[in-house]
């Protein structure tokens, strides 16, 4: 029945033109389980939605979820009254996008960390190993012992994308060095335990590590203050986080949902919203590392140098990035 | 002193005291409201009619009916034998792990009709076997029952991360999710089965566990009331030495209990894993187990006192969704605290009213002698 | 009536109390004049336990006034009753087990913030008023190591500490032996020749006769008759109680033992703590005899019915019956126990014979639950099971005869038929009776007695624990007496006398003196 009713669902956008015009204009954004405050991703998102409404004056309608059942109620309630684009934040709401933009063929969607195959919704995903991957290197050229760290939040595929990239780019630079790698637990909580966080990087660096990347929400927080209290390294993920602890923040590996997001608005209140799938890499300025005056004093010549000449690599083809969800391994 | 406390009505104690909670409840709520800037009237009807005032609304809030049914049932069949079982999250996870283990083994081979009984049966057993090892400890090994459940719903939540992680995941998918089952192991949503009689109403996850969850409280009300196993369970429950001098071995009866407690909460599989996401995933459960509790101290214990709490906390869970929607000052955690205050109105503090109302009635029956007198 | 110039130490002035539409008491008048002894007797449940409750502030009545010592006072707390030099010493002690008697006697009334002074002050006053009243007691010894004779001393010190002139005393003698409760007597006594009133509520006719001045008897919530204790017996106080005339004596045929029925042979358990509380216990009982066992309690009575009965494990020994051994197998569980036709009427019916919240007819299914008739396959049937509780109630007079009504909701004495009436339809060939009269009122303990002297009639054999030396005395044939879990003594029961048997309970009985000491001041 749900293949019939796709059939249909095609054959209306097939018939449809997806002009949209100015008037139906009315941006709804669905922040996820973590909420709107969860100082990472949701967060970036909303940093996104917000610099467009300031921009533009233009509100936009959200919803914070708070249980799995909610998702495709709330994205399917945002159509019916009038939401568009109706902007899905994180991959969980993936499912519930693909069937309600069946829904409303005339209307647009976009779904951000996850990949949905319709002619109405916007995918914007990451190629979250390239980013990880140059900051791997740097840990590895800031390291004086050969041991570097990784402290994941929740153990899922997409934060052992970030640690596989991690780990590639530390093995680039120098293939002797040591990854030593932890999750913080594998309930949502792990997005925010700082404690945890902290006693995982003073684990880490008992064992030698001296440099941590950390891609865990707000358990980043207790990895940075841990490592600024041992006088050790750190790299912020998502956004831009070296002002944290300027000296003892490396850089950060920035992903930029708040583009994204920006841009998802921007393009449906110009009109020139496509529909498909839109990868972010370095190539794209999707994901990045940051220099900025905080750390500008720990990177030296020689690993600017590198890095860049790595990213131009990465962005050419010349180095292949193995991404660990295309097989769920880490075998590169 | 051997003269007992004169008892309330028991319409005072199963309908008014309730009724008092709940609206102390929404006044503290009110007031809150109010003091973030909106009108705590127009709050409160927001409230309603996003849970009762059409169709869609409906769906929703008895879909969560359907869930806080059955935990309550799990909740309250303990609390009959005297026992407190906090681990109706886990139990409810658990039984949503079996209903994904038949679904995504069998689909393939068996037709619906099968499919159902095998995926309740399974559902039950899950969350029985999951209740089960903490009665075991409690009655053979004195471990406390409530420290137990509480630390199996964690053992719960990593077991299910983990098998959800490494087994269950779809290789190459994003979410940590099984894949979706076959058509054929869909429980038929509410919306299709009125379709058939050609009236049709929104999509909602409302499916024919509502149905089974009322039939479970028919069973569990003659359960309870009306075999030699509720009685054996009702024993202990007031007076474990009485249960000693009737011969009734009070361990076993917790094992019992608490094996059809768990199957209870396993039922939650079936409306959530089979009714409605067609999927195994991570936190579905969504802290219904927990919310059981309240509703089982608010429904008295009793199969019909639980169908009217879980509407209300059903209604809750889908208007105040409405209520955050429609009010942008309400944050979902302001919903939460409004939950909060009807579970510690009703809960914690269900007997706070209690000597008001009995001074009230005792002033009330009293009046009417010394009129006959004059 | 009392034409003393000194004021009343109580006068109470129409009070009226009622729950609900029970009226608990109505219209109650009575005054004790200062420096004597009251007693108050009736029924269970004819209002003695509220009006003390209302004396001492437990409950407001709801019309009338109290007098103390010639003042209108309103007594709304205990706070209250205290201060108007009201104490009260309950039939269950108020105590703190750990905590020295020192520490309970002041506890709550501390002379200030600082514990030191506080119990330098307490210990001053304590010896003070142990030499004004003659009343010792080992102040530093922890109050779970004391006998309770002396936790009731403590009792009445911690009333007396708060300045009491007027004690209320509610069934004090229920745990005493007969020389104990002679002790207390006798410090009563002494209570009053210095001045302070004591009101004793009790259902034993033999305490009031010998120890108070004037009586008041209650019925259905109102005294039905004040008098002199010197003008009045005790077939006339039984009387007024119920209404109507009681026989105090049972009518029973001289028993005709039969075959040996219950054997039991060198029976021991031992607690948790590895102390035997039943010793090498042996003993026989017949068909057609009622064996009572006496002692105070918490000497092994409890344990012995507990094993018979199947609800304790014995460690050592045996009991067969009817030729069977029983104990020990692995079988010995109170359900096996009943299919051995042994029943069981336990001590505690509150706790153990039926379920307080439980209607009359799932209290008369207790232990029975599984028999056949009143199971369909998965169901019960409650028609049978109804019938079956009419029945019961039928027979043994149980009122109100009302299956649905709440088990707690009856009076004790019907709680008690009730219990009864389920195992004696068992016909059971062995009978185990624990305290079957306690807190029963005077009429149903004249049914209730009727009832297991016709049981063993009709050639059951009966074993009667109860801590009512007169109740032993005139029901059994033969009387046991345990000490410390052992049998110390064997009476036929017409030959026995209560000295000789008090005695007997506290061991004491051809000891040497020294040992005689334990039991007096």
């Amino acid at each position: 029945m749900s293949k019939l009713k796709f059939v249909v669902a095609s054959a209306i956008v097939a018939m449809s033109s997806t002009v949209i015009s100015a008037g139906d204009f009315q941006p709804a954004v669905i922040f996820d389980m973590g909420g709107k405050f969860d100082k990472s991703f949701n967060e970036g998102v909303y940093n996104g939605v917000e610099k467009f409404k300031k921009e533009t004056g233009i509100d936009y309608k959200s919803f914070e979820i708070t249980n799995v059942t909610q998702r495709e109620q709330v994205i399917r309630k945002m159509a019916k009254r009038g939401g568009n684009p109706v902007l899905g934040i994180g991959f969980a709401q993936a499912p519930a996008i693909d069937k309600v933009a069946a829904e409303f063929p005339e209307k647009s969607f976009a779904i951000i960390d996850m990949v949905v195959d319709k002619q109405n919704v916007k995918s914007i995903v990451f190629k979250e190993q390239e980013g990880s991957f140059l900051v791997g290197m740097l840990a590895t050229m800031a390291s004086k012992t050969a041991k570097v760290g990784f402290v994941g939040g929740m153990d899922i595929p997409l934060i052992r994308r970030f640690a596989c990239g991690y780990e590639q780019g530390a093995k680039y630079a120098n293939d002797k060095v040591e990854v030593f790698q932890n999750m913080t637990g594998s309930t949502p909580s792990a997005w925010n335990d700082p404690s945890r966080g902290g006693e995982l990087s003073k684990g880490q660096f008992d064992r030698g590590v001296d440099v941590i990347f950390a891609a865990a929400g707000g358990t980043g927080v207790g990895v940075y203050q841990a490592a600024k209290d041992a006088g050790k390294l750190a790299i912020g993920v998502d956004s831009n986080q070296n002002h944290l602890h300027p000296g003892t923040m490396l850089t950060s590996m920035v992903k930029r949902v708040d583009v994204a997001a920006y841009d998802v608005l921007k393009s449906v209140k110009e009109g020139t919203f496509k529909a498909g799938i839109v990868s972010l890499g370095l190539a794209e300025n999707g994901v990045d590392w940051a220099l900025d005056e905080h750390n500008k004093a720990l990177i030296t010549a020689d690993m600017k140098k590198a890095v860049d000449q790595a990213k131009a690599d990465i962005i050419s083809g010349k180095i292949k990035v193995h991404d660990y969800m295309s097989n769920n391994t880490c075998k590169y | 002193m051997n003269q007992p406390k004169k008892p309330l009505p028991v319409w005072a104690d199963i309908i008014l005291i309730p009724l008092i909670n709940i609206l102390l409840a929404l006044f503290v709520a009110g007031i809150i409201i109010y003091l973030i800037g909106e009108n705590p009237f127009e709050a409160l009807k927001i409230l309603i009619y996003g849970a009762f005032g059409y169709d869609e609304a409906i769906g929703y809030t008895l879909y969560y009916t359907t869930n806080f049914i059955f935990t309550g049932l799990a909740v309250a069949i303990a609390f009959h034998a005297n026992l407190f079982n906090i681990g109706g999250e886990g139990q409810a996870y658990i039984g949503g792990l079996g209903v994904a283990i038949v679904m995504i083994t069998l689909d393939g081979y068996l037709p619906f009709w099968a499919l159902l009984p095998l995926a309740i049966l399974v559902a039950m057993l899950f969350g029985a076997l999951w209740a089960a090892i903490p009665a075991y400890l409690q009655a053979y090994r004195g471990s406390h029952i409530v420290i137990t459940t509480i630390m199996f719903n964690f053992i719960a939540a990593n077991l299910m991360v983990y098998l959800l992680v490494n087994v269950f995941i779809v290789p190459g998918s994003m979410s940590p999710e099984s894949r979706i089952f076959a058509d054929n192991a869909h429980l038929p949503f509410m919306h299709e089965i009125l379709a058939w009689f050609d009236i049709q109403v929104a999509s909602t996850p409302l499916n024919i566990s509502f149905l089974i969850a009322l039939l479970f409280c028919v069973f569990l009300w003659l359960f309870i009331w009306h075999t030699r196993w509720g009685y054996e369970l009702r024993t202990v429950g007031f007076s474990e030495s009485a249960a000693t001098y009737a011969g009734i071995n009070s361990k076993k009866v917790v094992m019992m209990t608490m094996i059809i407690s768990g199957a209870l909460a396993g039922m939650v599989g079936i409306n959530e894993i089979m009714g409605v996401h067609h999927k195994l995933l991570l936190d579905f459960v969504a802290g219904y187990g927990f919310t059981g509790i309240a509703v089982a101290l608010m429904g008295r214990n009793h199969p019909v006192g639980i169908i009217v709490a879980s509407l209300l906390f059903g209604a809750l869970y889908q208007g105040g969704a409405e209520l955050t929607f429609d009010m942008p000052n309400v944050s979902r955690e302001m919903v939460v605290a409004i939950q909060g205050l009807i579970i510690l109105f009703s809960g914690a503090l269900t007997y706070m009213s209690k000597p008001w109302l009995e001074r009230f009635f005792h002033i009330f029956s009293h009046s009417k002698p010394t009129k006959m007198e004059a | 009536m009392h034409s003393d110039l000194s004021p009343m130490a109580i006068d109470l002035r129409g009070i009226s109390k009622a729950f609900g539409s029970v009226q608990a008491n109505k219209n109650v008048n009575f005054s004790v004049p200062k420096g004597t002894i009251h007693g108050i007797v009736g029924e269970n449940g004819a209002g003695k336990s509220t009006l003390m409750s209302i004396l001492y502030g437990f409950y407001e009545a709801d019309s009338g006034e109290i007098y103390i010592s010639g003042e209108k006072t309103k007594i709304q707390s205990s706070t209250d009753a205290i201060k108007a030099g009201i104490g009260m010493v309950h039939q269950h002690f108020m105590l703190v087990d750990n905590f020295t008697a020192l520490e309970n006697i002041m506890l709550g009334a501390e002379s200030g913030s600082i514990l030191s002074s506080s119990i330098a002050d307490a210990a001053k006053e304590l010896t003070r008023l142990e030499s004004e009243f003659g009343l010792r007691i080992d102040k530093d010894a922890q109050t779970d190591t004391l006998p309770v004779g002396q936790l009731q001393r403590v009792e009445i010190l911690k009333a007396l500490y708060r300045g009491a002139e007027i004690l209320i005393l509610d069934e004090p003698t229920g745990v005493l032996t007969p020389q104990e409760a002679d002790q207390l007597f006798n410090i009563l006594r002494s209570l009053k020749e210095r001045g302070v009133t004591v009101i004793i509520i009790t259902h034993k006719l033999r305490e009031i006769m010998a120890l108070t001045d004037n009586v008041s008897i209650m019925r259905q919530g109102e005294i039905v008759s004040n008098l002199k204790t010197s003008q009045t017996n005790r077939e006339e106080l039984a009387e007024l109680m119920v209404g109507r005339k009681v026989r105090m004596d049972i009518d029973k045929a001289p028993a005709t033992p039969k075959e040996r029925l219950l054997e039991i042979k060198n029976l021991s358990v031992k607690d948790e703590y590895g102390i035997n509380r039943l010793d090498s216990v042996s003993f026989d009982i017949h068909a057609g005899e009622i064996l009572g066992i006496a002692g105070v309690s918490g000497n092994g009575q409890s344990e012995l019915l507990e094993v018979l009965s199947g609800i304790r494990d014995c460690s050592e020994g045996k009991v067969v019956i009817n030729a069977e051994t029983i104990t020990p197998t692995k079988h010995a569980n109170p359900e096996q126990i009943r299919k051995a036709k042994i029943s069981h009427v336990p001590e505690d019916r509150l706790k153990r014979g039926l379920v307080p919240a439980f209607s009359a007819s799932e209290s008369s299914l207790l232990g029975y639950h599984k028999h056949r008739v009143f199971n369909g396959l998965f169901l019960t049937n409650s028609s049978a099971i109804k019938t079956h509780c009419m029945d019961l109630m039928d027979a043994f007079d149980v009122r109100p005869k009302d299956p649905s009504l709440k088990s707690a909701n009856f009076s004790g004495g019907n709680q008690q038929k009730l219990i009864l009436a389920r195992e004696m339809e068992q016909k059971p060939k062995v009978l185990l009776v624990g305290q079957p009269t306690r807190g029963v009122d005077i009429g149903a303990i004249e049914f209730i007695h009727k009832q297991i002297v016709t049981m063993r009639d009709s050639g059951s054999a009966i074993l009667l624990v109860s801590g009512e030396l007169d109740e032993l005395m005139s029901l059994s044939d033969r009387i046991l007496v345990m000490f410390e879990g052992r049998i110390v003594g064997e009476m036929m029961a017409n030959e026995a006398d209560e000295t000789t048997l008090g005695l007997m309970m506290a061991n004491a009985l051809g000891k040497s003196d020294e040992k005689k000491e334990d039991i007096s001041i």
